[in-house]
Formats: structure tokens, sequence, C-alpha cells
């Protein structure tokens, strides 16, 4: 089969990881995940937070289905899909509750909304399903790692200019004004937008030196090519 | 100053100024000389913000265009253009920004409000001739949403001492005590939009030099009374006080971001005066001229492919 093939690539992992930690970034490069990344990141912690729960329950729920993969039948996998990323997220909100009580206040609702993040369901379906666990642990913590830092800094941002502080520490002198526009969703758009914009022009510069197409790793480059990859 | 018109022309041919649906004639007027038509037409109501607040009416106006012109200047730069500062299109957005805010505005605010208004207003969708949105009013709402205690605090003329503006007293009672404070602009407000006089005879002369059209200040002013007329207040005191004036002039006429067929032109404006009496009469806040004509503009697309104009020969349908 093409997937041993494939398998003893050693590059492969990190291949896997790149994608979603760097060259495809939710929510900044897909846009998928938005909701989660306008709402809650008024400040970087929350951010993080955001990131860090949506990993636990992406890296957990891609890595059962792999494991699953070949036992889950065709016409019903939505629903277990659904299941086990449910229960994962429950797990999560009920830790957030024990031992992070403050920010679960803040993320609210968010939380028990990771059950319909797109990028939990996007990775399941295009990849988990079809590759081992090891390649969706890899692929997975790549996505969740990218979306964290994303949010992370789109937190970071908004924080240092609509409040004067990271972290919760003040980084600005005492006579700046906050800009309140930038605690708003609006805010979040603006921020959104102009990151988008700003790491795009910075790929640009070596985008002509580059081989591949951006966005997408060589050795998927191949399984593209090759018809895609049925473990 | 001929030899540098036709280089803008020529090195800018997206640029257009009555923007109509074809067929077209050419006229010899450029991007430069419309916008200094208009910054000239604004003088008059720039000299009296001076005469009544002093000063510090003349530093906002200076820190906005200065924001508005070095962020067009580095983006212009960033995007590999030609740097063509001296269009006057980027002073213009300063200075009708600077009309918009309170005289008394802190400098850095004004000139935030600039980098603000060409940066994410204009040059994010791509500079001149494209920006969805009027970025002096862009600038304006960023200002107005981040810093609501200094951009709502009106010093009265001459002595600057803050008090509430005419449009206060016109939403408690429908109506203003001394209308003919209004029309010569000696009452609290934006730096620009206190006098009706001096922004009517800019208004006109734009008309007449045929930078922009009277149906948009004419569509705006008429609903504006009309809807007055009929939720029972006084249509004189809404048309003269705010930024009504200043706006329907000046700045729902900015070419790039209002419709170009004559149709559209009224619906355009029916829908600014419609939406200003709406917010100044059952929304929280006082004035909504800036968030009207912004929504507006945001309609501006739709209303363009709604009435384009059938081609000759064409059916009923449009095939």
């Amino acid at each position: 089969m093409m997937a041993s093939q494939v398998e003893k690539k050693p590059n492969v992992y990190l291949e896997d990881l790149s994608e979603g930690l760097w060259k495809r970034t939710p929510p900044l490069f897909t846009a998928l995940g938005m909701c989660p990344s306008l709402a809650v990141t008024t400040a970087a912690v929350y951010g993080m937070a955001m990131g860090l729960s949506t990993t636990v329950v992406l890296v957990g729920s891609t890595v059962l289905i792999s494991l699953f993969r070949r036992a889950i039948p065709r016409q019903t996998r939505i629903p277990i899909y659904t299941v086990a990323v449910a229960t994962l997220v429950t797990i999560t909100e009920l830790v957030l509750k024990g031992f992070f009580p403050e920010i679960h206040q803040v993320l609210g609702l968010f939380i028990p909304l990771i059950v319909v993040n797109c990028i939990i369901l996007g990775r399941i379906e295009s990849f988990a399903a079809q590759h081992t666990p090891a390649r969706a642990l890899a692929d997975s913590l790549g996505y969740g790692l990218g979306f964290t830092w994303a949010l992370t800094l789109i937190g970071a941002i908004r924080e240092i200019l609509g409040a004067g502080t990271l972290f919760g520490l003040r980084v600005m002198p005492a006579a700046f004004v906050p800009w309140a526009i930038m605690r708003t969703p609006a805010g979040a758009f603006w921020t959104m937008g102009i990151l988008v914009g700003v790491i795009t022009l910075w790929r640009q510069r070596g985008a002509a030196r580059r081989v591949t197409i951006p966005g997408v790793g060589l050795q998927r480059m191949r399984e593209a090519a090759e018809g895609g990859e049925t473990a | 100053m001929a030899k540098t018109t036709a280089q803008i022309v020529e090195t800018d041919p997206g640029a257009s100024l009555l923007v109509s649906p074809g067929p077209h004639i050419h006229a010899p007027i450029s991007t430069q000389s419309a916008m200094l038509t208009v910054i000239a037409s604004l003088l008059p109501a720039a000299g009296v913000a001076v005469y009544l607040f002093g000063w510090p009416a003349l530093g906002v106006m200076v820190a906005s265009i200065a924001g508005a012109m070095i962020t067009e200047a580095l983006c212009l730069w960033a995007r590999k253009r030609p740097i063509l500062l001296w269009d006057g299109s980027a002073a213009l957005t300063g200075l009708l920004l600077a009309f918009t805010l309170p005289p008394q505005l802190p400098l850095w605010m004004a000139f935030l409000g600039g980098v603000v208004g060409i940066g994410i207003g204009k040059h994010a969708f791509g500079g001149l001739g494209s920006n969805p949105f009027n970025p002096a009013l862009v600038g304006r709402a960023f200002l107005t949403v981040s810093f609501a205690a200094p951009m709502s605090t009106w010093p009265r003329p001459f002595d600057g001492v803050t008090g509430a503006t005419p449009l206060v007293e016109i939403a408690a009672t429908g109506t203003y005590s001394d209308l003919w404070s209004l029309v010569t602009g000696a009452t609290g407000g934006s730096l620009g939009e206190t006098s009706a006089v001096a922004l009517v005879v800019g208004g006109i002369a734009l008309i007449l030099k045929g930078i922009v059209d009277w149906r948009i200040p004419v569509g705006i002013i008429g609903t504006t009374a009309i809807f007055a007329l009929l939720a029972g207040v006084d249509p004189i005191a809404h048309v003269l006080s705010g930024g009504l004036l200043l706006g329907a002039f000046f700045m729902a006429t900015d070419w790039v971001t209002s419709p170009i067929t004559r149709k559209g032109k009224w619906i355009f404006a029916v829908g600014i005066g419609v939406l200003t009496m709406v917010i100044r009469l059952w929304a929280a806040a006082p004035e909504g001229v800036s968030f009207a004509i912004l929504l507006m503009n945001g309609a501006t697309p739709l209303i363009n492919m709604m009435t384009r104009p059938k081609g000759s020969g064409k059916g009923v349908n449009g095939k």
C-alpha cells in the first residue's frame, strides 16, 4: 500500500505538524473557528486558554477517532465524532471550572461551543479518519498549537491597545488612553485582518524562492497527486 | 501645474470624478484639481472654526491632516505605488475628519484618527477609488467608539467652556431657541459643522463647479426636513444643526463611496436622511449623520447593481 511507503518518510510527522502550526494556521490562514477567535480574545490569557482548551479536545478526539477509524461505519460517522468530541469538551469544561474558575467565567458559553468548532470536525473528517493515530496526533497538535498562538497573539494585541496591559501586567505608559474599539468584536476583526495582511506580505517576500505550493507540504502534494491516501 | 495635472491623469487612470455609467465624454479635470477645489470650498468653514474655537481648532486640523498624509505616503510606499501625495485626496480626508471632531480634542487623537481613516478606511481596501467607506468617517467612527468622553466634550465658541450642543436641546424639545446661531455657527459642536452659511456657500460652489452632484445634498436635506415634519419636530432646527449640512454636501457626495446612477443617488440620499432622523429621534446617540452615511456607503454597491441602466435596445427585463 501507498500508506506504508509514505509512513517510512522520516519527515512526514514534521510536515503534518507544520501544516496547522504555521502554514494553514486557523483562524488566520484557515478561516475556521472564527467565532471563539473574535469573541473571547479580549486579553492574551483568554486567547491562550481558549486555544489550549481547543487543543486538548482536538488532539484527544482526533487520536480517538483515528484509533477506531476502521470500526466506525461511514453512515453514522458524524454522530460518533460528535459524541467523542462532546465527551472531551465536557471533561475540559469541568477541569476549567474546577481549577480555573475565573477563566471559565470569562470563556463561559464558548467552552461548550468547542463541540461545534469546525476545526475539530474538519481535522477528524479530512485527516484523522484516514490516517494512523500517530499522524493524527501530529496533525491535530499542529492545528491546536497554531490556533493557540494565533489566539494568544490576537488577544495580546487587543489587550495592549484596549487595556494597556499584557497578561494582566501594565505595559503601556500611564498616559496611554485605551482604545475601547479594540475590546469590541470590530477590534478583533481589525486585528485579525492586519495580522493576515502583515504575515502574508512577509511570506510573499520569500515566495519566489519557494517551490512548494504555499500551505501544502511536499508529502501532502504527492498524496494529492496520487489520488489521496486511504489507510 | 498643467504638467503635474497631466501626469496624475496619466498615472492614475482609475480616478474618476462625477462618476456615471457610460458613455463618457472626456473632461479636462484631474483628481488633483477636483480635490483642491473641494479643499478650497471647505476653507470658509475652516476659517469660521478657527474664529469660533481659536488655535486648538487649527491644531486639530493640522494634526488630522498630518496623520492622514503621513499614513498615505507610508501606505503608498509599502504598496509600491507612486507616491501621489499632492493629489490632495489624503489632505482632504484629514480636513474632513477634523471637521467632524470636537475642537479641543487632544492632538494625538486627531492624528490617530487620520492614521486609521487612511490606513484602515482607504489603503486596506486598495487605496484611492477602491474604499467602500468614506475614510474620514471611518476615522471618526474609530475615535467615537474608542474615546467616548473626549469625543463628546463640546466647548462653547469664544470662551471654550464645555456645554451641551444644540442637538441635545433639539432632542429634548424638538426645536431650538436660537435658530440664527445655527446659521452663523456660533454654537457648540464639531469643529467644522456649526456654521450653516459657510458650509452652504462651499457646497453650492462645488455644485456649480460640477464637482458634486446636487441630487445627493438636496435628497438628504429634503428627506430630513420631510421626516422631521412628519415626526412633528422642527425641520429647520434639524437641517441646520449637527453634521447634517457638512455630511450632505461634503461627505455623502464622495465620488468613490456614493452610487453612480441618478436614481441610485436619490435612493442613497433618501436612505441617509431617513437613517439620520431615525438615529436622532430614537437611538441613544444625539447625532447620526456619520453612521447614516457609513451605512449607506455599505449599501452603495447594491444600489449601483439595482439601478444599472439598460443598454440601448435592451428589453424590459434588461435582456
